[in-house]
C-alpha cells in the first residue's frame, strides 16, 4: 500500500508536485528523467525506504519489535487493535496538520480546538442521546469556523500562522474558560462515549476491534484519497512555492483555508474519540499540537511545506505512542521520562534529516549542468518573475 | 545506491540505538521499576532510599500532620468549619469595629473545581454574615495563579485604604510573603487560608490537617489493604507542584514502610495519558492498587480497568463527586482523601469574629476527615443532584441556598 503514493519522497528531485507538468530534462545519472511512466515497485521501496519519510517506517517496525518484545500479552486478542484505537486521536491530528504543513503553514491551535470541543460537548450534550446529533452538528459548524477565521488571518491578514494560529488558540481557551468557569460539568451520556471507548466484539483474528480504529482507517483513506486528488496536489505546490502556483491560476488562499479547516475538523473528530477514550477533563488535548507537529516532522514532511508523505505523518504519530508505550514497559523513572523521551524524538528527527539533507546536496553537485538545468518548471517561473 | 546502503543502515543503527537508550534509561539513578525500598531494604525499613531521596519530604511536618490527622478538635462535630485544634488564641479586642466591615480577599485563582466549590460555599456564608450586620463588603480579585498579580492585587487593596481586613489565598507562599508583610504592617487584620504565606505576620491561618496528612490517608488505606510485596501504581500530577510533592512525599514515606513497590508516573491528569499508562501496567503484571494524588485520576483509572475487563483493584481518590459516584457505580474498595473545601468560609467567619470581638486560634487548624466506604452513602445523598466537579467537603449544608446554589454551580 504505501508504495503506490506517487507524491512520496521516492523521487530523487525531491518535488511531489511536478507529476502533471513536464520537468526540464536533467542531464546527469543522479537525477531520474521524468518519463511519466512508474519505476518497478521494489525500486521505489528501495528509494523510499531511505527517505525521511520511508526511514519512518523502519523505526516503528523497530520501535514496535521492541514493544512487543517487552510486551508479549499486545499479541493477545484484541490487544494490538486496542492499542491502534488508543493512538487513533493523535493519528487523526496528525492528518490534519499534515494538510496544514504540506501547504507551507502550521496549526497551533489544534489542542485548544480539542479542549474547546470535548468541554462543548461534555456540557451541551450532558445525559440526553437525542443531543447527540445535533451537538456533532455544532461542533463540525465550530470547526469550519475556526478553520476559516485561520485561514483568513493568516491568507488576506498575512499574519505568519505560527501567530496566527497561537492567537485563534488563546482565544479558544479564552472562551472556554469562561464559558465553563474552568471546569466542565461531567462526562456526556455512554451513548456518546462508545464512539471512542467501545467497538465491535468478536471478530474474527482481531477479536476486538474499537469504533476509533474503523474512524481512524476511514480518514487514512480519505486523506490518501485527497492528497492524490487536484486539490493535493495544488496544496502540494502552494506550500512547495505559493507565488508559483498562484501564477497557474489556482487561489492560495483558499487551499490554505481549506486546509486548516481540515485541520479543525480532525481535531474535532480526535476531540470526539478521546471524550470516549479519556472522558471530559479541560486537560484533554492540551500539548496535541506539538505533539502532531512532532509525528508530522518525523514522518519526514518538509516543515516548509511541499513535501511529504501522508501515510509517514500516521506513522510518525504511531512512533510517539510506541514509544510512550516503550517507556512505561522499560521502567523509565517518571522524573527521566520527559528528557528520555525528548532525547530519542531529536535523534530519530535529527539523524536521517542531516543524511537526506545531505543527499540532497551531493546530487546537483554531480550533474554537469549545475543548478539551472534541475529546477522544475514552476520554479524557474518563479525564477524569472524574480529576475 | 551505496549513499542509499548507508542510509538504511545508519536508519537502522538509529533505531537500535533509540532502543538501547530506552533500557538504558531504566537503569538510571532513580529508576523505579525496583520501587521503593530497592533491592536491600526489607519491610519497615523506614529509612529506605526513595522516600530519602525526596526533597519534598520533610520528617517534622510529616509527624505533626499526622498527630494532628487524628487528633481531637474542639467544637462541635457537625459545625466541622468551626472546629480547630486547640493552642495560641489571638485577642480580637485590637480588630473590633462597631459597625459592618469591609474585607478585602486576595484569591490565588479559580481554576479548578476544588476551588470553585469553596469560593461557592464562602459566597454563601458571605450572605449570612452580611445579613447579620458583621461584614458589610467583601472586595475580591482573582490573581489567576500569578505570583506577580496576587502581588499587585495585595498593593492595590493596601494603597485603595478602606479594607477593614484582608482575607488572602496565597498563590506560593515564597513569592507573596513581602506582599503579605506589607498587608500586615497596615496593622488590620490579615486571614491566610488554604496555602501558607511564608511569613508568619498574619492574625491567623486557617487551614486544614494539610497535604502530608492527605497522602498519608489514602496511602495508609491502601498500606493496611494489600500485602507486604505488593504493587502500586502512583498517578502524579505534576512534579514541582507543593500540594501535589506533600502528598506524593507522605504517600511515598507510607509505601516504603510498608515494604510495597511503587510505580509512579506524571500525567499531568491528562485522561488519556492515565488511560494508556494503566492500560500497559495491565500488561505489564499485577496492579495491586492504583494510589493518586488528585481526584480528577481516579476515574480514568478505574475505566481503564473497566476497559481492559479485568477486575478492578483498590483505586483511591479524592472527595470529589465524580470519583464518589465512580466509587459506588463500580463497588470498588474505594478511599476518598479530602482537603477540607469548608475552609473558604471558616476564613470568612474567622475575620467577622475578630470584627465582632471573639477571639480565633492563631493557627486555626481545621479537621481533615477523609471518606471511607462506611461514609459514602450518606456523602453521595448529601450531594444528590450535584456536579462532578462538588467536593463532598464544601460545608455549606446548613447555608442558605443548599443545596441548590451548590448543584447550579454558578460562579459569584
Amino acid at each position: 500500500m504505501t508504495a503506490t503514493i506517487t507524491t512520496g519522497p521516492g523521487n530523487n528531485n525531491g518535488n511531489g508536485n511536478n507529476n502533471g507538468t513536464n520537468a526540464t530534462p536533467a542531464r546527469g545519472d543522479a537525477v531520474p528523467r521524468y518519463t511519466g511512466k512508474r519505476s518497478p515497485l521494489a525500486q521505489r521501496f528501495r528509494r523510499g525506504i531511505v527517505t525521511p519519510g520511508g526511514a519512518v517506517f523502519v523505526l516503528l517496525a523497530l520501535l514496535l519489535a521492541a514493544l512487543f518484545a517487552l510486551n508479549p500479552q499486545l499479541a493477545g486478542e484484541g490487544q494490538f487493535t486496542r492499542f491502534i484505537g488508543r493512538t487513533a486521536p493523535i493519528a487523526i491530528v496528525a492528518l490534519g496538520q499534515y494538510f496544514v504543513i504540506l501547504s507551507g503553514e502550521l496549526d497551533l491551535s489544534m489542542g485548544a480546538v480539542i479542549s474547546a470541543q470535548v468541554v462543548l460537548a461534555g456540557n451541551l450534550i450532558g445525559q440526553d442521546a437525542g443531543m447527540i446529533l445535533p451537538v456533532l452538528a455544532l461542533m463540525i459548524l465550530v470547526a469550519l469556523v475556526v478553520g476559516l477565521v485561520n485561514g483568513l488571518i493568516v491568507t488576506f491578514l498575512r499574519v505568519p500562522s505560527f501567530i496566527a494560529t497561537l492567537g485563534t488558540a488563546l482565544v479558544i481557551s479564552g472562551l472556554t474558560f469562561y464559558s465553563t468557569g474552568g471546569a466542565p460539568s461531567g462526562n456526556p451520556t455512554d451513548a456518546f462515549r462508545a464512539i471512542g471507548r467501545s467497538g465491535i466484539d468478536d471478530i474474527p483474528v482481531l477479536g476486538f476491534l474499537p469504533f476509533s480504529v474503523i474512524v481512524l482507517a476511514v480518514l487514512i483513506v480519505l486523506a490518501v484519497l485527497l492528497v492524490r486528488s487536484p486539490f493535493g496536489r495544488m496544496l502540494a505546490a502552494a506550500g512547495d512555492n505559493s507565488r508559483a502556483t498562484a501564477l497557474t491560476g489556482a487561489s492560495v488562499a483558499f487551499l490554505r483555508i481549506r486546509a486548516f479547516a481540515i485541520s479543525a475538523i480532525a481535531s474535532t473528530v480526535a476531540a470526539v474519540l478521546l471524550i470516549g477514550y479519556a472522558g471530559v477533563s479541560p486537560v484533554v488535548g492540551q500539548g496535541y499540537e506539538f505533539t502532531a507537529i512532532t509525528a508530522v516532522v518525523l514522518g519526514g514532511v518538509a516543515l516548509s511545506g511541499g513535501r511529504g508523505w501522508v501515510l509517514s505523518a500516521v506513522a510518525g504519530a504511531f512512533v510517539l505512542e510506541v514509544l510512550f508505550s516503550l517507556l512505561d514497559f522499560a521502567g523509565v523513572a517518571s522524573t527521566w521520562r520527559p528528557a528520555v523521551q525528548g532525547a530519542i524524538i531529536l535523534v530519530a528527527l535529527g539523524v536521517p534529516l542531516i543524511r537526506w539533507a545531505r543527499l540532497r546536496t551531493i546530487v546537483p553537485r554531480r550533474a554537469p549542468q549545475g543548478g539551472a538545468a534541475h529546477h522544475t518548471e514552476t520554479g524557474s517561473v518563479a525564477g524569472r518573475r524574480k529576475g | 545506491m551505496t549513499v542509499q546502503k548507508r542510509i538504511l543502515t545508519r536508519t537502522v543503527v538509529l533505531a537500535t540505538g533509540a532502543a538501547l537508550a530506552v533500557s538504558l534509561a531504566g537503569c538510571a539513578p532513580g529508576g523505579n521499576t525496583g520501587a521503593a525500598g530497592g533491592a536491600g531494604a526489607g519491610a519497615g525499613d523506614s529509612s529506605s532510599t526513595a522516600a530519602a531521596a525526596n526533597p519534598w519530604f520533610d520528617q517534622a511536618q510529616f509527624d505533626t500532620e499526622d498527630t494532628q490527622r487524628t487528633a481531637s478538635f474542639e467544637g462541635d462535630p457537625s459545625q466541622p468549619y468551626l472546629q480547630y485544634l486547640k493552642g495560641d488564641m489571638v485577642d480580637a479586642s485590637a480588630y473590633t469595629l462597631d459597625r459592618a466591615g469591609k474585607v478585602c480577599f486576595s484569591n490565588a485563582a479559580l481554576s479548578n473545581t476544588w476551588r470553585q466549590t469553596g469560593w461557592i460555599t464562602m459566597n454563601q456564608q458571605l450572605q449570612v454574615l452580611k445579613d447579620q450586620g458583621v461584614i458589610s463588603q467583601l472586595e475580591t480579585r482573582n490573581a489567576q495563579d500569578s505570583d506577580d498579580t496576587q502581588v499587585a492585587d495585595i498593593d492595590y487593596f493596601i494603597s485603595e485604604g478602606d479594607c477593614d481586613g484582608y482575607i488572602i489565598a496565597p498563590n506560593s507562599p515564597q513569592a507573596t510573603a513581602s506582599a503579605v508583610q506589607r498587608a500586615c504592617d497596615t496593622g488590620k487584620p490579615v486571614v491566610i487560608f488554604d496555602r501558607g504565606a511564608g511569613t508568619d505576620c498574619e492574625t491567623s491561618f486557617v487551614h486544614s490537617v494539610g497535604g502530608m496528612a492527605w497522602g498519608m490517608d489514602s496511602a495508609g488505606f491502601i498500606a493496611g489493604k494489600v500485602g507486604d510485596g505488593a504493587h502500586v501504581v502512583a498517578l502524579r500530577t505534576a512534579p514541582g507542584v507543593d500540594v501535589f510533592e506533600q502528598r506524593w512525599a507522605a504517600a511515598q514515606h507510607v509505601f516504603d514502610d510498608a515494604g510495597i513497590q511503587v510505580t509512579d508516573y506524571i500525567t499531568g491528569a491528562d485522561p488519556s495519558k492515565i488511560k494508556s499508562t494503566i492500560t500497559d501496567e495491565i500488561s505489564k503484571g499485577k496492579v495491586d492498587a492504583v494510589w493518586v494524588d488528585l481526584g480528577d485520576q481516579a476515574v480514568p483509572a478505574i475505566e481503564a480497568f473497566e476497559d481492559a475487563g479485568v477486575d478492578i483493584p483498590i483505586v483511591t481518590g479524592e472527595d470529589n463527586l465524580a470519583y464518589l459516584r465512580a466509587w459506588k457505580d463500580t463497588g470498588i474498595d474505594g478511599f476518598a482523601s479530602v482537603y477540607s473545601a469548608y475552609q473558604w468560609r471558616t476564613a470568612l467567619i474567622a475575620m467577622g469574629d475578630l470584627f465582632q470581638g471573639t477571639d480565633i486560634p492563631k493557627d486555626w487548624v481545621l479537621p481533615q476527615i477523609p471518606v471511607t466506604g462506611d461514609e459514602l452513602d450518606e456523602v453521595l445523598k448529601t450531594n444528590d443532584g450535584m456536579p462532578d466537579g462538588q467536593y463532598a467537603s464544601f460545608g455549606g449544608e446548613d447555608l442558605p441556598g443548599f443545596p441548590q446554589v451548590w448543584q447550579d454551580r454558578v460562579m459569584p
